[in-house]
Order: C-alpha cells, then structure tokens, then sequence
C-alpha cells in the first residue's frame, strides 16, 4: 500500500534513530534466509561430528546442483511473477532424449538413434528451448495463466519421455555430459562448477544487463512496464524458454550424474527447485529476490536434507521434520515482506 | 468547534512517519456528530495519511485516539468499520466482475437463517438505495460494464448507504459531473441532519466551501488552520494552503480564453476515423509540432480507450493512424514507443513501480537508448539527477524509493521518464488529477515548456480547468463521438462543459 500523502524528509546529514532499523527491516528479505542457513547450520554441526567436515560441505555442494541448475531458470520465471510447474518434466525428458540420440548397449531394447556426441546434445537442448518456447506461447500469445499452460506442458513432457524409453532405462550419455555430470577436476565435481557458473551467469544478467532489468520490472508492476514502452510479452516468452533450457540442462548433466535415464527419474526436483527460490528470499509475487537468494535457499535445503541424515532419527520423521522447517521458512519470508512493505508505505 | 454538536472522534497530538519521512506532526483534529468537516491542503500536507489513520489503514501512529470519550486503537479496517466509520478512497476500489447489487452489499450481503445468500431482497434493496441517490441501474448488471464515473457513485453511494455514523470521502468529485456533484451534496447534508459526521477531503476549494461546516487546512504534515466555513473565504484558505497568494491560476479559466489561430507547423500524427467497439465511433484529428490538443468529456466517453488507442496499448477495429508522414499499426507499446510516441496514463499507479528508486523510475523508458547489453548506472543516475533537478522533484534524491514521494512530485518521475529524449508526441491522461495548486502549477509549466520545444502534446481529462489551462486547440468527446472542436475563437469553462 502506498500513500499518496506522504512528505517533508528530514534534513539531510542528520541520522535518525529509525533509519537504521528501517534499513535493516527493508533487508529482511535477504536477511531471514541468511539467518535461517546459519542457524541450521549451526544446529546440525552440534548435533553431528560428521555433518561439519570438508568431506561433507563438498557432499552438500554435489546433492545441490542439480537443483541449482534447474532454479536459476525458476528464479527469472518467478522474478517476473510467473511460475514454471513444467521443469522437471523438461529435465526429464532433456535427460532422456540425450541418452536417445546416444549408442546404449546391447541389452537395453529401445529403439533409439544413435548420433555423434555433439549432435545428440544439440538436439536434446532444442527438445528443451522447443517445450519453451511452446510455454512462452502459450503464455503470452494465448494468453493461457503460467501456471495451467506449464502443468500441461509437465503432462506432456513427462509423455514423451515415455514414449522414447517406453519403462527402460538407458545408460549411456555422450562423453562431454558424462564428464560433466559424473566426473570432478581437482577434487572438484565438474556439476558443482558448472552449478556455480549458470548461477554466476544468472546473476551477471539480472543484475548488470538491460535484459535483467525489465525482468525485475515487468515482474514489479507489469502494467506499468507496458506503459513505459516495453515489449513485456517479449520478456515473459524469454524467461520462459531461459527457464527450460535451464531444465534441460538439469536434466541432462543430472542423467550423468545418476548414471541412468528413466521416466519419473526428477519428479522431486520441481518442489526442491521452487522451494530454493522462494526460501531464499525471492517473492513469488515478482520484483524482489535474485540469485543471491537462490543460492541461500539452495543451501537452506541441502543442509536441512544433508544434515537430517547426520542426525539420528526416525528416517519417516524426516519428512515431516523437513516439510515443518520449509513451512518455517516461508512464514518468515512473508513476514520479511510484510516488515519491508511497511518500511516503504 | 460548532456550539451543541458533541464530539464523536478526538485525535491529539497524531504524529506518523514513514520510513524516517514524517508525514504528521502532532496533529489534532475533531468530528462532532452531525457535522461535515472539509479537510483542504497540498499534496503531500498530510490529509489522507490522518483520514487513514482515521479509517484503520495505519495501525502505527503516536498520539491518543478518543471515540466517544475513550481512548481507542484502530488495529485494522475491520475495527475502524465496527466503530461505524466507513471511507472512500481517492482511487476506485470496487470489484467489477460483481454485479452492482454485490458491490454495494460488498461483504454485508443479506442471509437466510441457513446462511445462504438473498439475491431478490439484495437487488431490491440496493436499486432502491441506489435510487434515492438518483442512479437509476439494473442491480443485476456486471459493475465493470459501466463506465468510470457510475462506478465511482456507486462506491460512494455503498458507503454513504453502509450505515457509518463517520464517513471520510477522499476526493470524491473529481470524476463526477457537475449535476452528479450536486446529487452527492445533496445527500450529504441529508446524512449529516440526521447524524452523520463527514470528513470531506477535496482539490476543488469551491466545493469544499459549499457543502462544508468546519474547514481545516494542512500544511506539511501540521494543522495551520481551522474555520467556520461561512466565516472563511477561498482566498484566505489558499493562502493558509500554500503561504503565498497562487490565486492568479485559479483565475485564469474562469474567464474567456482566446484559443490560438491554427498554426502550420508539420502533422506529427493524424488519426482517421479510429472506431473501436461500444467506446468510439469514426475519431479524427491532428495534432502539430508545438501544439497541445486537449481532448474533453466526461468519464467513460472513450477518451482513455482512445488515449490507449495512440500508445498501442488498445488496437482500434477500424480507422488508420499516421505518424509523420508514416501510417502506423502497433502490436504493441513497445513499437509505439519506438515510433517516437510517449504515454502517462491517468493513474501513477499504473505508470510507476514503487518499490524501486527514483532513477530506475526514470531511466526505464529511455534504458534501450543508453545502454545496449550492459546497464551504465551511473549514467542513469546522472540523466536521473538532471531531470529531478529540471522538474523540481523532491526531495531530490534519486536513490530513495518512488513510493516515499509524495503524489504531485510522483507525478512529476512519471513526466520525468519521457522528458530525457523527448519523444514527438507525448499523451497525457489526466495530468494534473488530484494534485493541489502549487504541483498543478508546476506540471502546467513543465507542459507549455515542451510545447515550447516542439513536442505534440495530447491532453486527456475530464477537468475543464486542466484542458483550458493548456490546450491550443481542444476536441470534446461525447459517447465516443467528436461534437465538437474548438480552434481560433473564445473559449470559457461554461461553453466547455455546455458542449460536452
């Protein structure tokens, strides 16, 4: 809520007293994530030996990535105030269509086409940028809710992955996804660097890009990023297909990663990947959050589904205890927007 | 305070900021049942921020609240309704995919003892109140389907009909016409023999002498005066409102105006028989380099759909638009924009993002002419401090968040956003609604400084005084038809209104 009258600003140079705290409750967004990371953090590294070794933070740093991969697309969908139900079901079948266009062995029985490596990845990533941009469409020329036009395309992503690998499963990748997903540089699990650099690469071109700006605009106040002259159909379309080519990108690295391809084999992603978006800090109502907030909300969810495994509980309490500690954290996310929107009124 | 009125609502000493940004300063200020109190000020002086502490908006102020002599705290909305005050917000705030009895019933609909909704008695029972306030609609019909100006009656007619013992309308005339005006007046001071206390917030100083009691005058966050208002005069109110006598303004409109003759510079866009639906029927015009053309009607006559028409937000189902020379088809804003077309539509809310700082505001329009893969901030900031510098925005700080602003210099970033490469034609929708008269003033000057430089300028409003305070030439829209056009002769506010 904004007022129309609001006035006089005190002189400038001199500090008020609220200032500061005004500052720090316009910052809640970033802050109560950050918080919420470092007290479970905490919790589990005196709860456990075993969860606060070095061995363990590159353990939490593998089991993420895939999910990072995938919610750096998430993160410019729900910026603009869109949502994206549809990428597990574009990892899954990007992940599929890899192995598809790959050699299998002998006794794996589909009837795939079998392509040089560099050929099956191109096509596999345009599966990907092809389901996106039928999102994109959906969205901004028929003008179908994000959020219906992206579970169907999750209904009809999860069909062609059926249809390629009709109940098999299938091994094998091209090399470079092999390596990629699978294999590590100095001690460095190749997925852990490229995780960090698609969420670099996100963050370069939300923050420092003309393209990132209207996404925090038209995700700020849609109408008035119409009237301001810009193409917000446009803008929607791109996100929408960055979002699967991200899946897809996901899908394949994580197929790597598994070691195989199989149908249903990312459902579990979509929920981690929205949750890491939205516990971080990013607002679902759009124009507020980022990578930054992504990356916490990452963690916040590797440590919590790490470290519950360090502790010793009743392994069907886990479930519970992780959905109570998101439930937590999306209480104060609101709240953190609430305090914020009270700050600037 | 009037002799054998008692109070109903005290408030002492109401301090509230915003942020750091104080917005009252140990404010007091009193209702007395059976009273209507005109609340009059500049933007920005501190008249909805008290109304909305009032109406249980803000639950966080300083300062004690008396209703009926105890001390009280409005935490919400809901609690400020249940002590019977009831508020209609400067901007609409209806739901327009219910119907009209809905609306007026909005979440006091008659039940059955099973808890099920009345439909016949609801209808019944809002065409009659509807009635009394002499709007003759179906109850039945969908509220979006009406245009503007009813819409607006029919929420000041749900809360003045709500049962409220104190009712605060926020600039409630400025869509209507005259003879609605008088019907809201009317039945004002029927409401207010029979008990009602009324806080009636307004621009329009004439009507606030007319229909009020008590006035109060805000200026910067502090109450400077309060008068009896057969005792006080427009003058002197002004005066109070703004320290320094502004009155040469007022003046200007309510004598003849001489319109210019039609000058010959180029066309910059002509518009043939643009048709579209129920809202326009075969439009042309032209409007010149350094020409401002003023379009007039009353609300809901089709001038915003033809504003939207210009800015490629609408696509016209007939009719051509040529822009210098070129015949045009927007797709979209974006290609009216690169067409050198320029829009202000006639809410900021619409126009502004809030929560981003001032520059952001001002750089949005112009960031594909500064930049191309990679922001330059600092330019931004720099292409921002000077127009927040041209057009006196303040405070000047274009780091601070759009909505810290007051609304008149909000108002002035979404001018700002198209004046740092000047567009050919600019659309104003509304420019200088529910501003007070020294904001007014300045956006008047900031327009006849553009028309100055060459720009064609279109000017869309339903308030007489704006249209004639800057128009060269100005067409009247009734129902979607131009009848008729002004050019090269004497023009005065009765022969305005008398045509539309």
């Amino acid at each position: 809520m904004v007022t129309d009258d609001s006035v006089s600003v005190s002189a400038p140079g001199r500090k008020r007293p609220g200032r500061i705290a005004a500052t720090l409750r316009s910052q809640m967004r970033n802050i109560a994530p950050f918080l919420t990371l470092i007290l479970l953090s905490g919790f589990f590294a005196a709860a456990s030996p075993s969860f606060a070794t070095l061995d363990n933070v590159g353990n939490i740093l593998t089991q993420v990535s895939v999910t990072g991969i995938i919610a750096v697309g998430l993160t410019f969908v729900i910026l603009c105030a869109e949502i994206d139900l549809s990428i597990a079901g574009i990892a899954n079948v990007t992940g599929i269509a890899v192995a598809y266009f790959t050699q299998q062995e002998s006794y794996v029985t589909i009837a795939n086409i079998p392509m040089p490596g560099w050929a099956a990845i191109l096509l596999a990533l345009s599966v990907c940028a092809m389901l996106g941009l039928v999102n994109a469409l959906g969205l901004t020329i028929i003008g179908i809710p994000s959020f219906i036009m992206t579970l169907a395309m999750m209904q009809i992503a999860a069909g062609i992955s059926a249809l390629l690998v009709r109940g098999q499963i299938a091994y094998q990748v091209p090399d470079l996804v092999t390596t990629l997903g699978s294999s590590s540089i100095g001690g460095v699990p190749w997925i852990v660097i490229v995780a960090a650099l698609m969420l670099l690469g996100g963050h370069l071109v939300l923050t420092y890009t003309r393209f990132g700006r209207y996404v925090y605009m038209v995700g700020g106040n849609r109408e008035a990023a119409e009237y301001s002259g810009l193409n917000v159909n446009l803008i929607l379309g791109s996100v929408m297909v960055i979002s699967a080519v991200c899946a897809g990108i996901g899908g394949m690295l994580g197929v790597a990663h598994f070691g195989s391809a199989q149908q249903n084999e990312f459902d579990t992603y979509l929920l981690d990947s929205i949750a890491a978006v939205v516990v971080g800090g990013t607002s679902l109502f759009g124009g507020r959050g980022g990578i930054g907030n992504t990356i916490v909300g990452l963690f916040v969810l590797g440590v919590l589904n790490n470290g519950l495994d360090h502790v010793n509980i009743d392994s069907f309490l886990k479930i519970l205890i992780r959905g109570i500690i998101l439930l937590a954290a999306l209480v104060i996310n609101v709240y953190a927007q609430r305090l914020r929107a009270r700050s600037i009124e | 305070m009037p002799q054998g009125r008692s109070p109903i609502l005290e408030l002492h000493q109401i301090t509230k900021a915003f942020g750091g940004v104080e917005a009252l300063r140990g404010v007091d200020f009193t209702l007395c049942a059976g009273e209507i109190h005109g609340l009059v000020g500049e933007n920005g002086a501190g008249k909805s921020t008290l109304m909305k502490i009032i109406a249980g908006v803000h639950a966080e102020f300083s300062g004690r609240l008396v209703l009926d002599g105890r001390e009280t705290r409005f935490r919400s909305v809901r609690d400020a309704r249940a002590a019977g005050i009831a508020m209609v917000h400067q901007e609409l705030s209806v739901a327009p995919d219910l119907t009209v009895a809905e609306n007026v019933f909005l979440g006091a609909q008659p039940t059955n003892r099973f808890g099920l909704v009345q439909w016949r008695r609801m209808a019944r029972e809002a065409g009659e109140q509807l009635a009394r306030f002499g709007i003759d609609v179906d109850p039945m019909t969908r509220l979006g389907d009406l245009p503007i100006g009813l819409q607006q009656l029919i929420e000041i007619a749900r809360v003045l009909f709500s049962g409220a013992r104190m009712i605060i309308l926020d600039e409630p005339t400025s869509a209507l016409s005259p003879p609605e005006v008088e019907r809201l007046f009317a039945t004002l001071r029927r409401l207010r023999d029979q008990g009602t206390g009324i806080v009636f917030i307004s621009h329009f100083i004439e009507d606030i002498l007319l229909v009020s009691d008590t006035v109060t005058v805000f200026r910067n966050g502090r109450k400077v005066a309060e008068a009896q208002a057969a005792a006080t005069s427009k003058a002197a109110l002004i005066e109070a409102m703004i320290g320094t006598g502004r009155e040469e303004l007022e003046e200007s409109y309510t004598n003849d105006i001489a319109l210019p003759a039609r000058c010959d510079r180029p066309v910059v866009l002509q518009a043939s028989r643009l048709s579209l639906a129920r809202c326009l029927k075969e439009v042309s015009f032209e409007v010149r380099s350094g020409e401002v053309l003023g379009v007039y009607g009353f609300m809901g006559c089709g001038q915003l759909e033809l504003a939207r028409i210009l800015f490629g937000k609408l696509r016209p189902d007939d009719g051509t638009l040529v822009v210098a020379g070129d015949q045009k088809t927007f797709g979209s804003t974006a290609q009216a924009r690169r067409a050198g077309i320029a829009f202000v539509p006639e809410s900021r809310r619409a126009m502004l993002f809030h929560q981003e700082p001032v520059y952001k505001n001002i750089s949005i329009s112009i960031l594909s002419r500064i930049s191309q893969l990679f922001l330059k901030p600092s330019r931004e900031r720099s292409i921002a401090a000077r127009q927040v510098e041209q057009l006196q925005i303040r405070p000047a700080a274009v780091e601070l968040d759009l909505g810290m602003l007051s609304g008149g210099n909000q108002q002035k970033v979404a001018l700002a956003k198209w004046l740092s490469y000047p567009p050919r034609l600019l659309v104003l929708c509304e420019p200088t609604r529910g501003m007070d008269v020294g904001a007014k003033s300045d956006v008047i000057n900031i327009i006849r400084d553009l028309r100055a430089r060459g720009l064609a300028i279109i000017v869309v409003s339903t308030e007489p005084e704006t249209v004639l305070s800057l128009a060269d030439r100005i067409i009247v829209l009734k129902r979607g038809a131009v009848v008729r056009e002004f050019s090269d002769e004497a023009i005065s506010k009765d022969r305005l209104l008398e045509a539309a």
